[in-house]
């Protein structure tokens, strides 16, 4: 999106800042939730949450994806749920397995 | 660096290191026949050794060794490097590198790719990727030989894997960049008027296949990184703990897992398959609109059976692992995803047959290749239906079924259609036509040697002849029946080999001596056939083009002609 | 005729060729780190209980935190940067780019305490598979950040942006194309830090 003006860049600027910020009380907190005492399953979904909302921000506003069209948006969300999909299917097919014991 | 002055290039800039879609395009054509031809050689080596076990091979018996004689390691060498030339340094850059950046912008409307550098770059990538493979037969140690599956941990200790794992980064580099351009030029550079419900299906196939290429090669070149570093940095990604090798326990620190790189390995190899079919799928409905002047039967259910199957293609890969010890609900989900995967390649082939329904067949070379390809295709797709269940799969994995069964889709499938496309597309690149003559004494004998080849091996596989085996299934008791095949089948080879002899001449010489013919001599509808022959240097095309109608404009009642080009007003 | 769409966006898409360009790429970088990640998770099920949790330790927190907050520090400058030419500010840009290539070398030279204290204390990426699918994440991780410096660094020095002189719009989506790679890069490595160092 090209946009000249002054102002509208500045108004830009200060939610850069503003993410910026947020992504670093999120990373500080994510150091600080490990040492909490939780099961693994809980650390695993506690760190991979709050490291989705750093990655939402920076490619939400850093990489603009806020302001394109609600189509790319779509289709990447359903990318990442499809990978997420892909990645886990391995996973799943080492738990079921035929087992000799 | 702005496009509309052309500096006098010189002789390296205009040829070797060119930027033009349409001579990097050609550079891969030429480059990738001769690894088809090469490949096509190993094969008959080895064919050799199958139909005349432990005989000198006559021709480049030399270069065996003294007796001349096949040698087991020497046949698994070839096996694994037949395996990987024809699919990475063969089909792909000939379906995608060439036929993909000569054809699409040309078919869009567009004046190159939209990244010319960068296609350049891709094609160089390639070569440098198949001069390390080739290097690695005259390596000490020899080319690979684990299979062009690479399965640890055999993979891991055998020679020759490291130069095969250098060269597939750089191949797969080569086409991720080359298919990420062909996205980029597809979606912005359409000419205007050109939607995507009037893009010719080449270029849908194209797209689909760019989009497989750039999200399934990822993980392999991951794994192959991986696997580098378990034989370089003595790492054990892929190496179970406990693990003896040739008596002596090895030296690493385990706990890895063998099944992690044939996970990584098929979830690229799976959707490759989908690569190989569809750029020809391509071509075969271009020549069939164009050669039964009638529209396409189904454009519409051919577009979205194509991105349907795209799609499937990422959740199938598993269906080549059913003997790995996986538990019955996986086994299930993965038999249910490929029986479901086979529905769009059913649309995909009755759409073309039903668009032969009524249609005036003009019988041209390029028609009977693509004809050929529709029953040939039915078989190899068919028979793999077997191997997607997992009760007939037990019996059938790792036999000659599923070598005939993969073949007859790549050969009299994928191949037959990429002839048709050479000798659909000829006039267009040189301004001349192939000799028709000639043409079909190239078909015929190659369509009957090509089932030679492939249909015993179903009866092979069928009585339990398992692959990669030196001897052809000598040893086993239960091969006995059927060896007799062997020699049948490598006949049909070297047979299948001497029935390209007149599709090179034919090349060769229609380049000088062929029927010079106009812009137009199919009387085409799509984009391609309304630039010169061969299309300006840079531009293409002599002036901006619009497209006013669909691609297959056939026969329309109340035109003057039988077809209406997409750009004629 | 010329390639279109190369500065100006074509309407029914919004985008520039380099930037569809950019983000096609990136998804296949998503699978090639994806192909890792997954690669993580099999052999962490694959080991022994606890076995990820003991080499896991052996990574130090403290810095690679202060490496995190470097590396989105590098973000906001390189936003900075392609604000600034937005703003006509071309002194700006070169600051901001400076900034950035200089949190990337400060996050470089954190990697290369990191790596040979391991190496010092005899660590290496075929002591244990977590040790090796570490090295293997961040060695390729820092060679994007290195490939990255080397675009970014021919975009700062005077050769690489003659072009905002001469196509200053066009220059200005160069900076935005290479601004999402290097966002791409933070968000990587935004999701390898809690896994590696903190799971």
């Amino acid at each position: 999106m090209s946009e000249n003006d002054h102002g509208h860049i500045q108004e830009h600027i200060k939610v850069y800042l503003t993410v910026f910020g947020a992504l670093g009380f999120l990373t500080l907190l994510t150091v600080a939730a490990s040492y909490m005492d939780v099961s693994p399953m809980e650390a695993i979904f506690l760190a991979l949450a709050i490291a989705t909302i750093k990655a939402s921000l920076v490619a939400g506003y850093f990489m603009h994806l806020i302001t394109e069209k609600q189509t790319i948006i779509w289709i990447l969300c359903l990318t990442f749920i499809f990978f997420l999909f892909c990645m886990f299917i391995p996973m799943i097919t080492v738990i079921d397995h035929a087992s000799l014991s | 660096m702005s496009n509309d002055s052309h500096p006098k290039e010189n002789f390296l800039q205009k040829y070797i290191f060119s930027v033009d879609h349409k001579i990097i395009g050609l550079q891969y054509g030429i480059t990738s026949l001769l690894f088809l031809f090469f490949g096509f050689c190993l094969m008959m080596v080895m064919r050799w050794q199958l139909a005349y076990p432990e005989t000198p091979v006559p021709i480049v018996g030399h270069l065996l060794g003294e007796t001349g004689i096949l040698m087991p390691e020497t046949y698994n060498m070839l096996g694994a490097m037949h395996g990987t030339i024809m699919i990475f340094l063969g089909i792909v850059p000939l379906a995608v590198g060439a036929f993909g950046n000569y054809i699409v912008p040309l078919q869009i409307g567009a004046p190159d790719m939209a990244f010319p550098k960068l296609n350049a770059a891709s094609y160089w990538a390639y070569f440098i990727g198949g001069v390390i493979m080739l290097s690695s037969f005259f390596m000490p140690e020899g080319a690979a030989r684990s299979g062009w599956t690479s399965y640890p941990p055999l993979s891991i200790f055998e020679a020759g894997q490291t130069t095969w794992l250098i060269g597939m980064i750089f191949l797969i580099t080569s086409s991720l960049l080359g298919s990420m351009n062909i996205i980029v030029t597809i979606v912005q550079l359409r000419a205007p008027g050109l939607s995507w419900f009037r893009l010719p299906f080449f270029v849908w196939a194209q797209f689909v296949t760019a989009f497989l290429l750039v999200l399934a090669f990822p993980p392999l070149e991951a794994a192959a990184v991986l696997q580098l570093m378990d034989r370089v940095a003595q790492t054990s990604f892929f190496l179970p703990s406990g693990l003896v090798y040739s008596g002596a326990s090895v030296d690493v620190y385990g706990s890895g897992s063998p099944l992690l790189w044939q996970h990584l390995f098929w979830f690229l190899a799976h959707p490759e398959v989908y690569v190989l079919i569809l750029p020809a799928m391509g071509i075969v409905g271009e020549v069939i609109a164009n050669n039964t002047r009638k529209p396409l039967w189904g454009y519409k259910s051919l577009v979205y059976a194509t991105v349907f199957l795209g799609f499937m293609s990422f959740i199938v890969w598993a269906h080549h692992m059913f003997l790995t010890g996986m538990g019955q609900a996986m086994s299930a989900f993965f038999q249910t995803t490929t029986m479901i995967i086979s529905i769009p390649s059913v649309v995909i082939l009755t759409a073309f047959f039903i668009s032969l329904w009524g249609a005036s067949i003009r019988f041209t070379t390029p028609m009977l290749f693509a004809l050929a390809f529709l029953p040939m295709f039915g078989i190899g797709g068919l028979t793999g239906l077997p191997l997607g269940v997992g009760a007939s799969d037990i019996h059938l994995h790792d036999t000659y079924y599923v070598i005939g069964h993969f073949h007859y889709v790549v050969a009299p499938g994928t191949i037959f259609g990429l002839f048709a496309g050479i000798y659909y597309w000829f006039p267009k690149i040189t301004g001349r036509k192939m000799s028709e003559a000639l043409g079909k004494l190239h078909f015929w004998p190659s369509l009957i040697f090509m089932n030679g080849i492939f249909m015993p091996m179903f009866i092979q596989g069928l009585a339990g002849v398992s692959r990669r085996l030196y001897d052809g299934g000598q040893l086993y008791a239960h091969a006995q029946d059927v060896l007799q095949w062997n020699e049948f089948m490598s006949i049909s080879a070297f047979c299948l080999a001497a029935s390209q002899i007149p599709f090179f001449i034919n090349f060769f010489v229609s380049l000088f001596k062929g029927e010079k013919v106009d812009r137009n001599p199919w009387g085409a509808t799509t984009i391609e056939w309304s630039a010169p022959s061969p299309p300006l240097p840079h531009e293409n095309f002599e002036g901006p083009v619009e497209v006013y109608r669909g691609p297959y404009e056939y026969s329309v009642p109340g035109a003057d002609k039988d077809f209406s080009p997409q750009t004629e007003k | 005729m010329q390639i279109p769409y190369i500065v100006e966006e074509r309407p029914d898409t919004g985008l520039n060729n380099s930037k569809l360009g950019i983000w096609v790429f990136l998804a296949s970088e998503v699978m090639l780190f994806g192909g890792l990640f997954s690669a993580y998770v099999f052999l962490r099920m694959a080991a022994p209980v606890g076995d990820f949790a003991y080499w896991g330790s052996k990574l130090s927190i403290p810095m690679a935190t202060f490496n995190t907050l470097v590396l989105i520090s590098s973000s906001m400058t390189m936003i900075m940067s392609w604000a600034s030419l937005k703003m006509k500010d071309f002194e700006k840009f070169k600051m901001y780019m400076g900034l950035t290539l200089l949190c990337a070398f400060i996050f470089l030279v954190v990697k290369y305490f990191e790596y040979t204290g391991k190496f010092h204390h005899g660590i290496y990426p075929s002591s244990s598979t977590f040790m090796g699918i570490y090295f293997t994440l961040t060695g390729l991780h820092m060679l994007h950040i290195i490939g990255g410096m080397i675009v970014m660094g021919y975009f700062w020095l005077p050769f690489g942006n003659k072009m905002w002189t001469t196509e200053p719009e066009r220059f200005t989506n160069r900076i935005e194309v290479a601004g999402l790679y290097w966002h791409f890069v933070d968000l990587v490595w935004i999701f390898l830090f809690p896994i590696l160092y903190l799971l």
